[in-house]
């Protein structure tokens, strides 16, 4: 199976303090993988070095065998990779469908000159931009509330137009940081089935942040424990589930629970 | 250039410098705690200065009289601007704040307008300060020697009440983390307002002073100046008193030095502060003793 | 409401605004013309500064700088060789600015591309810096340039500045450029590329995320406001007919800020109402500065009154209504017709 993903030795050292060390990962394509660990492990830390908000201080990505290291975010979201965030972060005072749109903005072709001059081909792109942001915002389940400012969304709302957003960019590799924060237990479910969906329809391969057990175990083929900045562990659900270093430096108690 | 006139050049520099440090430390002190750029803080400084004439001109009050009762009054002035412009605006976005601080300014620099007329009036200086005092080739006034020594003996005192008194502590606690000093039970508007005060009593010494060693007064006089000083704030450092001194006096010696060894410069004399903005800005934007803040995503 | 229906009542309303003005050409007096004229530079000023701010989100205070390069670019070209061998007193001017010579249009569009010059080298380097540190930056490159001005005598005949530029700017080249900012600043906030504008300002990082290079859209739109502000000062400069160094200081940005803050940030509605407005009160109140009913301010009256009130205005609507008039919303031909058949009902 071919890799879409790969991290060399990534290190992440603030100061005095390393928050990510020596982390290597390869993510098969079409995958949906999990990055879990207890608070501060480092998982965003992880994401952030992967979408270019941080530059790692050692270490290498590379994303479709090509390098990605030290690019900005912008340029890592037009090479394909897409991501949410932990404590999402909308356009708020723009419609829901205006938030799609803004996604679709990297790959549009026509620019602000064919805008003001209104010719025929700006139109339309403009024309088609709105119309498969309507259509992404259909596949989140959000169609009826395209016009509605974003901060004024119901949480559960503002966490799938995120996705939608992200969507809109046309990415191969979404990253989903906490997608579950928050969420009830019916709700975790029916995420689930909406990771699987946009993976299908989308062409997708998916890396998860997530401190929901039942979502984890039940969504992701592979995943990567961390632990204090450390990889103490990867493996598929079972695996993770039967090891002890896992079960000893997070699991414990809150396995018990969900056992 | 000769001896004499070099320590000349550095005697006024030094005069200077210690007036935009004085200012400074009123910009530092309130950035430091409210992340706000007090534009009022020029208007502060010259209405200490205007208030010294008016109570000796129209009260007849003795000279130290009347400077004493310009920088309480200032203080005052101060604190009340806080209370009003800045307090209700502390939740709001921090533009909104710099807005009001504007437009504080435009309003204060008029009602001087309106008040004092725009015309520029001379000061009347004592004579002790104006009496050269002659070492061989060296003139100084008297003036070039009081204003330092003032201002030092303001900072020092200073110093003392931020690093050895309750309040002081409760300055740099805010400073450090305001939310945090909330709910550590510090009295956080009282801390502030007692900032505003010290800030604009500095400000209105150094207006008093600048008064007398430029001896003009004018409701614009605060202007630049005010955007000098705070930018020799953003030069030392902003958040830092000590930054603000030595901003203060970097500033001082460069604008008089420039224009001492390049005379051509002389007419952009205003444009070197800011130009050192723009390129301290561009390559240290914390300043000589600013410390860093990461960007959390 | 369709396309066809909004292009044809916003014709409509440029037909009345025709005729308006025809009116006012042959029946108002110079004082009212004048205030006419002025609000049309102001609303150009006003919309420039908030698609910079209101809907980019960057704090500028450069705008004087901006003006003052429009004015003296344009002025240098509308005036005739003859007349700039008799203004320049003090030091002959540089030969090409004694020479060169270009009809109104191509002079406004000259000094609003200068100033757009200007725009992109210092945005260049300044726009990486946030809020409040991009206010007093850009605040200082504007007073670099008055600084310029005045030391440059060759090129802008120094503290005595210009007199006798050609009035050129009268109601139709004024409502004219007004109209194309309008349409320009519409046509750019309502495409894509405006949605991102909103989305910076909304929040960068996400921007970033979104695959924007945040820094080349900031560029942009600050360039964009920038050309806009050198043509409004281009227009001011043949309105007044006069310019010098002392007249752009910071006291002019504050002025276009405040309309802009009174409008509504992000409202382009609110700029037209409050560029209308206060520039209506920024001259009725200089009666209050001068009884002397002809508009000359250096007569007693009460001098600084006018901005004691503009200055508490600011402050006012800061302090209770931070969203000014319009907050971020705008009227539209949608709009009109919902309030109308709220009114029939």
């Amino acid at each position: 199976m071919s890799m879409i993903l790969e991290t060399k030795g990534l290190t992440m050292r603030f100061g005095g303090l390393v928050a990510v060390s020596e982390f290597s990962a390869s993510i098969p394509q079409g995958s949906i993988t999990g990055l879990i660990g207890p608070n501060g492990a480092g998982k965003t830390t992880c994401f952030n070095m992967v979408t270019g908000f941080y530059k790692p201080t050692e270490g290498q990505v590379f994303f479709e065998g090509r390098e990605l290291t030290g690019m900005s975010p912008h340029q890592v979201c037009r090479a394909g990779i897409a991501r949410t965030f932990q404590n999402i972060r909308l356009f708020g005072n723009e419609t829901a469908i205006e938030n799609v749109m803004i996604g679709s903005f990297v790959r549009q072709r026509t620019g602000w000159i064919q805008s003001v001059l209104m010719t025929p081909m700006s139109l339309r792109e403009e024309r088609e931009i709105r119309d498969r942001s309507m259509e992404l915002l259909d596949v989140v389940g959000l169609a009826g509330i395209a016009q509605e400012k974003a901060n004024s969304l119901p949480y559960g709302a503002q966490r799938r137009l995120e996705i939608a957003r992200a969507l809109a960019t046309k990415p191969r590799f979404l990253l989903l940081d906490e997608p579950a924060a928050g969420m009830n237990p019916q709700e975790s479910l029916e995420l689930m089935d909406f990771i699987r969906t946009i993976r299908t329809r989308f062409n997708l391969t998916i890396l998860l942040i997530e401190h929901d057990m039942k979502v984890v175990m039940g969504v992701c083929e592979h995943m990567w424990v961390l632990d204090y900045g450390v990889t103490i562990a990867e493996g598929g659900p079972e695996a993770i589930q039967s090891n002890p270093k896992v079960i000893e430096a997070y699991l414990g108690e809150e396995y018990v629970k969900y056992a | 250039m000769n001896l004499a006139t070099f320590i000349q050049h550095f005697l006024n520099s030094l005069t200077l410098g210690s007036l935009y440090a004085l200012i400074a430390i009123g910009y530092t002190m309130v950035y430091g705690i409210l992340r706000l750029i007090n534009f009022a803080h020029s208007e502060i400084f010259m209405l200490g200065a205007y208030l010294v004439f008016w109570g000796i001109t129209l009260f007849h009050l003795p000279w130290p009289v009347a400077m004493v009762a310009s920088i309480i009054l200032v203080a005052g002035i101060g604190i009340l601007v806080d209370r009003i412009a800045y307090r209700p605006l502390r939740d709001a976005p921090r533009i909104s704040a710099l807005i009001s601080a504007i437009g504080v300014s435009f309003f204060l620099q008029n009602v001087a307008i309106v008040f004092f007329q725009a015309i520029p009036r001379q000061v009347y200086r004592p004579a002790w300060l104006e009496n050269p005092m002659i070492w061989g080739d060296v003139r100084v006034l008297p003036l070039t020697l009081f204003v330092p020594l003032l201002s030092l003996f303001l900072m020092l005192a200073l110093v003392y009440i931020v690093y050895h008194t309750k309040a002081g502590l409760g300055m740099r606690a805010i400073s450090k983390d305001i939310e945090t000093s909330y709910l550590m039970g510090v009295s956080v508007n009282k801390v502030i307002a007692l900032t505003f005060g010290i800030g604009s009593a500095l400000a209105a010494a150094s207006g008093i002073m600048w008064a007398l060693r430029y001896p003009q007064l004018q409701p614009i006089m605060g202007a630049i100046p005010g955007f000098k000083a705070f930018i020799a704030a953003v030069f030392g450092g902003i958040g830092s008193i000590q930054g603000a001194v030595i901003g203060g006096l970097a500033l001082g010696f460069i604008e008089i030095m420039t224009v001492a060894f390049f005379p051509d410069l002389a007419g952009y004399r205003d444009a070197f502060a800011f130009v050192l903005l723009i390129a301290i800005l561009l390559v240290k934007p914390t300043g000589l003793l600013g410390v860093k803040t990461e960007d959390k995503v | 409401m369709n396309r066809s229906t909004t292009i044809l009542l916003n014709l409509v309303l440029v037909g009345c605004l025709g005729l308006f003005l025809w009116w006012a050409e042959g029946s108002l007096d110079g004082y009212k013309i004048q205030i006419l004229n002025l609000i049309a530079v102001n609303i150009i000023l006003a919309l420039s500064l908030n698609l910079i701010y209101g809907f980019t989100g960057m704090f500028s205070l450069g705008h004087a700088g901006f003006m003052a390069i429009g004015a003296y670019v344009c002025s240098i070209l509308i005036m005739t060789p003859e007349q700039k061998e008799t203004l320049f007193i003090l030091q002959e001017a540089l030969p090409w600015v004694q020479n060169s010579h270009a009809p109104f249009l191509v002079a406004v569009i000259a000094g609003g591309a200068v100033a757009a010059l200007f725009g992109l080298v210092i945005g260049a380097p300044l726009l990486r810096l946030g809020d409040d540190y991009l206010g007093i930056a850009t605040l200082g490159f504007a007073e670099i340039v008055r600084v310029i001005a005045n030391n440059i005598p060759r090129v802008t005949n120094g503290a005595l500045g210009f007199k006798g530029i050609p009035d050129h700017a009268n109601l139709w080249w004024n409502y004219g450029w007004c109209l194309l900012t309008l349409y320009f600043v519409i046509r750019i906030l309502n495409s894509n590329t405006g949605n991102v504008f909103k989305a910076i300002r909304d929040d960068e990082t996400a921007a970033k995320a979104m695959g924007i290079d945040v820094f080349r859209i900031k560029l942009l739109s600050f360039t964009i406001g920038a050309f806009f502000a050198g043509v409004g000062g281009a227009l001011l400069a043949s309105l007044l007919t006069t310019i010098d160094p002392k007249m752009f200081l910071f006291t002019l940005t504050f002025n276009v800020l405040m309309i802009v803050v009174t409008g509504g940030l992000g409202s382009i509605t609110g700029s037209i109402l409050a560029g209308t407005g206060i520039t209506v009160m920024l001259e009725w109140l200089r009666f209050v500065e001068n009884p002397v009913t002809i508009g000359d301010w250096t007569l007693p009256g009460i001098p600084g009154m006018r901005m004691v009130v503009f200055s508490l205005v600011l402050i006012l609507v800061i302090l209770f209504r931070r969203e000014g008039i319009m907050g971020m919303r705008e009227i539209h031909w949608g709009t009109v017709a919902r309030f109308m058949k709220g009114g029939k009902a």
